[in-house]
């Protein structure tokens, strides 16, 4: 008798909790995820698909739903790093799949460049480039808009004659770095 | 404001929080006057001196300059014109070193001297207070002046200025040690200087005009007076010697006790702050019409036997500059020649505390450089020596002391070396003035500012590379925009184009249905139905084989769209036909004429359409090998070209209207792209097949005309 | 009224749940690499543990006791906690979905929290009325939030200073909370109850 009697409080204890949780579940129900929205300005817009994803918001969509933080190769540690505090998840290395070739060039920003002379006005580039950086039409040669582009690398597979490469951004005052180590630059007292 | 002009005329000033008393070794070059420095052979001028944008060239290489002819121009503000400092011919124009500590090239005009210094046409104006406000702000801009104190920001912006100005502020404090050329230039050329001052007056129209000088300058302290005697207008404010006074936040603060807004400019708060050496070049400019192309430069260091300063031509290069002031290179005593040459005496130009050592000496003078230090081994162990001695914080807090700007550079210093961006602008490190106050003091020798100025390098760097991705996610959105639009536009004209071919139907019909000849009227239900016939033959065949073939819809929809287009064309002649049957009856024999051409095309055009398929292949082959998605979209298009190339003729046959001739250029362009995929695919066979498909094409196009032109007749 | 004053004091400094009775510590040392987190997290534990311990109070005291069911205290409170923390999981999601992410999975976590049986189950050993439950729950979250904000901000400074590599990380964080609970011991005796 007891033991039904515990059983019975507790199952409607349970029960009327229950029904608190489900009317706050349709209360409190959240529509979309801006969490995306936050992914989305963290990754660098480059748009240039190495996640396997179409582009950086689709990515950050599916961070968001749980897709592992460390495919952006363009984006690096840096933004590995600042997923990882948005989340409050662990940093996570690079994605080896994603690691670029040459660590030592990998994190130079970098440009695409056509050598015009071998351009043959085939337009692929031009589908390829994801943030309309290429200028051209058909048969015409073809340039960069090297402020817009992204370096995402895109462009260099479709084109048939090999003459696009990616150019480290040459360094100017505007982008120079102070590099403690390299110059001699120092505190004279 | 009263009680500030009270208490400054009681010689009464305020202070700013911290501050050092370094030693201030100027006695080795105050004592001298300026020296004319005679002409280098060769001027290096870059075409950047200042904060901003670089203007347009105005010369070539091999042109002769005159002495004050300029160089470059810009009509954007923020751009700054340059002037040949002395006659000669442009010798070359290229990148060279450029005085900025990271030792980067930028472009700069190489001039060779030819000696004469022969001035352009000068307009001298000696009266100043006839010129409007605007001709002198004209005059200002041509000449060049951006400020040399060390900023180098564009003069004639910090003076055209609108809202009422309380306080002109006159810099003179010349607080960093070994720099005497602002006091050089004081004891020697006050009356310039305050005349430069006035046409600043005239401009701003200041309520008050304060002159900071520090104590130390005692001569040019009593030039300056005895200069200004007559204005009420302007006092000379002497003030205690302590770095950083010539701060310019600072010397608001400390003459007129108001504190500068952090991120907020001193014109908010009705005040603008002037270099002496940059009134001095205004009145150059204004009344002489002289832009500049000369400054005073220090030249001081015990490893120069004749320390002293010079009137320099900009684009000097410093090693003629340390020549001329007698330089003794210490490590010559040293055999090892190899050995001196990598451990080149420091040369740092700008004052010991906020300069940078320049790695090459072939660095010119430019508007802001106002010191060249050359410090011997005994007189700065710290430069010669390269390797850091820095040792842990030991947190004493002497740095938050001496800090000019009321900041916290041990925190800062933590944040920085841990490169948390977050936390450093937290702690306001952009207030932070370079000025070394906190590494002077510290007694673990850390290089404080140095971190400073690689986080702020750091941390502009990633403003821009936010801004940048901003523009690039702008783009790829606008770009998936476009991209759904023209899918959705392509869908409407496809959607359009069906109705057409509805209507053309239903039309045909009905024609048939009222045709008043019996007789035509069966032949054409007859022709009508063979070709319906045959229509559905030519859209069952191809559809078999790709469900036999099994490959992708696109090529499915291709031939589909050339079924359709051939279609179109039929139902085209048809409705055609029974028209001309009821108008000319006659005309049986340009009828027949007419039909037989369009059989001869309709076969020709079937011949293409069939070599067409079969080069598919090789295209996609040959293709695959670049990329998979890439061939079958292009296969794709090149079928749907001359499916559509095909659907328009006919069309065209029907009604000709304007904007059927931009879709005919649209047709060539993809036929153009279809040419490309040909050639990109090293396939000579499959770019023959396309060359004989366009051909017969072509012959087709040829064949429709005449038959249209018959069936008119 | 100076009891109940005298209640919330004595919980938050001298029998700080964290510091002086050890509860709460996973959390503790879970959530405080951050400050901004740790606001967080203190907001979301003060409001499950006030609601839990006036709950917990309602359920022993109008059905436990009466139906004589008082062995049933654990399980009962688990589930009044439990479902608490899952309402303020939800209400946060919706008001901070930032925050949200920011806790992660110390936000399903509290209900583990053993300072939140602790504060239920010391209630009804500590027989504390309706109004005292209330303000005992009330005051050891603030008690647990004073100090973990504290401790986080300590450890935001830690992370960026030159520690000693052995000490580096979880271990300087130990000592740090170490000598944080030596200072907390200074409060003993401050309030007599």
């Amino acid at each position: 008798m007891n033991i039904l009697l515990a059983i019975l409080v507790l199952g409607v204890i349970s029960a009327l909790f229950g029904a608190l949780l489900g009317y706050a579940s349709i209360r409190f129900h959240v529509e979309g995820d801006p969490i995306a929205e936050q992914l989305d300005a963290l990754l660098p817009q480059t748009q240039c698909g190495q996640c396997g994803y179409p582009g950086c918001k689709p990515y950050a969509e599916a961070v968001a739903n749980g897709e592992a933080i460390n495919k952006c190769a363009p984006g690096g540690e840096d933004t590995i790093k600042k997923i990882a505090d948005l989340l409050g998840v662990d940093v996570q290395p690079l994605d080896d799949n994603h690691e670029q070739d040459d660590s030592s060039q990998s994190n130079l920003p970098k440009v695409a460049f056509i050598i015009e002379e071998d351009c043959i006005g085939c337009t692929k580039c031009i589908q390829a480039c994801p943030v309309d950086a290429i200028l051209g039409a058909a048969k015409q040669m073809h340039t960069i808009l090297s402020d817009e582009c992204t370096g995402c690398d895109l462009c260099v597979a479709p084109c048939p004659v090999d003459c696009i490469e990616m150019r480290p951004t040459p360094e100017t005052i505007q982008n120079w770095q102070w590099d403690l180590n390299k110059i001699a630059v120092k505190q004279i007292g | 404001m009263e009680s500030i002009i009270e208490r400054i005329n009681q010689g009464k000033f305020w202070h700013f929080h911290g501050g050092i008393h370094p030693p201030e070794q100027k006695a080795t070059t105050s004592d001298k006057p300026i020296k004319q420095l005679s002409l280098p052979k060769q001027l290096v001028l870059p075409l950047q001196q200042h904060i901003g944008r670089q203007g347009d060239l105005l010369v070539e290489v091999g042109d002769k300059v005159l002495k004050g002819q300029a160089l470059t121009q810009s009509s954007n503000p923020m751009a700054v014109p340059v002037h040949a400092p002395t006659s000669g011919t442009i010798s070359a124009i290229k990148k060279s070193v450029i005085a900025h500590p990271s030792g980067l090239s930028e472009l700069c005009l190489f001039i060779d001297v030819d000696g004469e210094d022969t001035w352009k046409k000068r307009e001298i104006c000696q009266d100043f207070s006839q010129l409007s406000r605007q001709e002198i702000i004209t005059k200002i801009s041509n000449a060049g002046i951006a400020g040399m104190g060390g900023a180098g920001f564009p003069t004639h912006i910090k003076v055209n200025t609108k809202p009422d100005i309380n306080f002109l502020i006159i810099n003179a404090a010349e607080c960093e040690p070994y720099i005497t050329s602002d006091d050089l230039l004081m004891r020697e050329q006050s009356e310039a200087i305050v005349d430069g001052i006035k046409i600043l007056d005239q401009l701003l129209n200041p309520a008050f005009i304060l002159i900071g000088i520090e104590n130390n300058k005692p001569q040019a302290i009593k030039a300056l007076q005895q200069a200004t005697k007559h204005i009420e207008k302007i006092k000379v404010c002497v003030l205690p010697t302590k770095y950083p006074t010539g701060g310019e936040k600072q010397l608001i603060k400390i003459l007129t006790g108001k504190e500068v807004d952090s991120g907020s400019l001193p014109i908010n708060s009705g005040i603008v702050v002037q270099n002496v050496a940059t009134c001095f070049a205004i009145s150059d400019a204004v009344i002489n019409d002289i832009p500049l192309i000369r400054r005073v430069v220090t030249l001081t260091g015990k490893a120069l036997s004749k320390p002293q300063n010079f009137w320099v031509l900009l684009g000097t290069q410093v090693s003629y500059l340390l020549e001329q002031a007698g330089f003794v290179n210490e490590d010559n005593n040293n055999q090892n020649t190899q050995a001196s040459l990598q451990t080149s005496p420091p040369v740092i130009m700008g004052g010991p505390l906020m300069g940078f050592s320049i790695l090459n000496e072939q660095v010119p003078i430019v508007k802001t450089s106002n010191c060249i230090l050359a410090p011997s081994k005994t007189e700065m162990p710290s430069a010669f020596d390269n390797s850091s001695n820095e040792v842990e914080c030991i947190r004493c807090g002497q740095c938050a002391d001496v800090c000019p700007s009321q900041l916290l550079p041990q925190e800062m210093q933590w944040s920085a070396k841990a490169k948390d961006h977050q936390q450093l602008t937290k702690l306001n490190l952009f207030d932070c003035i370079d000025c070394g106050a906190c590494a002077y003091v510290c007694p673990s020798q850390i290089p404080l500012v140095q971190y400073y100025r690689v986080a702020k390098a750091e941390i502009r760097q990633q403003q821009q590379l936010d801004i940048k991705s901003e523009k690039a996610k702008a783009r790829f959105e606008a770009r998936k925009l476009r991209l759904e639009q023209e899918k959705i536009a392509r869908q409407a004209k496809h959607e359009k184009a069906a109705a057409a071919r509805k209507a053309t139907m239903n039309k045909k019909s009905a024609d048939g249905g009222t045709a008043s000849s019996a007789v035509a009227a069966a032949l054409a239900r007859v022709k009508a139905k063979k070709a319906a016939d045959q229509n559905k033959a030519e859209t069952a065949e191809p559809t078999n084989q790709v469900q036999d073939n099994n490959v992708q819809s696109e090529k499915s929809q291709v031939k589909a769209a050339i079924a359709r287009a051939k279609a179109k064309r039929l139902a085209n002649e048809q409705a055609t036909k029974p028209a001309i049957d009821n108008n000319v009856q006659d005309s049986v024999v340009d009828d027949k004429k007419a039909r037989v051409a369009a059989a001869i095309a309709k076969a020709k055009a079937k011949k293409a359409a069939e070599k067409e398929p079969s080069s598919n292949p090789d295209v996609s082959s040959a293709e695959a090998q670049n990329t998979s998605t890439g061939a079958d979209d292009k296969k794709a298009r090149i079928a749907a070209a001359v499916a559509k190339a095909k659907a328009k003729k006919a069309t065209k046959k029907e009604s000709s209207s304007s904007p059927e001739v931009s879709s005919v250029e649209e047709q060539n362009i993809s036929t153009d792209d279809a040419q490309n995929t040909a050639t990109d695919a090293d396939d000579k066979k499959v770019r023959i097949a396309a060359a004989v498909a366009k051909a017969k094409l072509k012959a087709l196009d040829r064949a429709k005309q005449a038959s249209t032109t018959n069936s008119e007749e | 009224m100076t009891d109940y004053a005298l209640l919330l004091i004595g919980t938050v400094l001298v029998n700080n749940f964290v510091l002086v009775q050890f509860l709460g510590l996973c959390p503790f040392m879970g959530v405080s690499s951050r400050t901004e987190t740790a606001i967080g997290m203190s907001f979301a534990t003060t409001f499950v543990m006030t609601l839990a311990s006036l709950l917990s109070y309602l359920v022993t005291t109008y059905i436990l006791i009466p139906l004589n069911l008082e062995y049933l205290t654990t399980m009962s409170f688990i589930l009044v906690i439990a479902v608490v923390v899952q309402f303020t999981e939800m209400v946060v999601h919706k008001t901070s979905s930032s925050l949200y992410r920011l806790l992660g999975i110390f936000l399903p976590l509290i209900t583990t929290n053993c300072a939140v049986l602790g504060v239920a189950l010391l209630n009804l050993r500590l027989q504390h009325n309706f109004f005292e439950s209330i303000i005992y729950g009330f005051g050891a979250a603030v008690g647990f939030s004073l100090v973990l904000v504290m401790f986080s901000a300590m450890r935001e400074k830690l992370a960026n200073a030159d520690v000693p590599t052995p000490f580096k990380g979880a271990a300087i964080a130990m000592i740090t909370a170490g000598l944080m609970s030596l200072a907390f011991m200074g409060f003993a005796g401050l309030v007599k109850i």
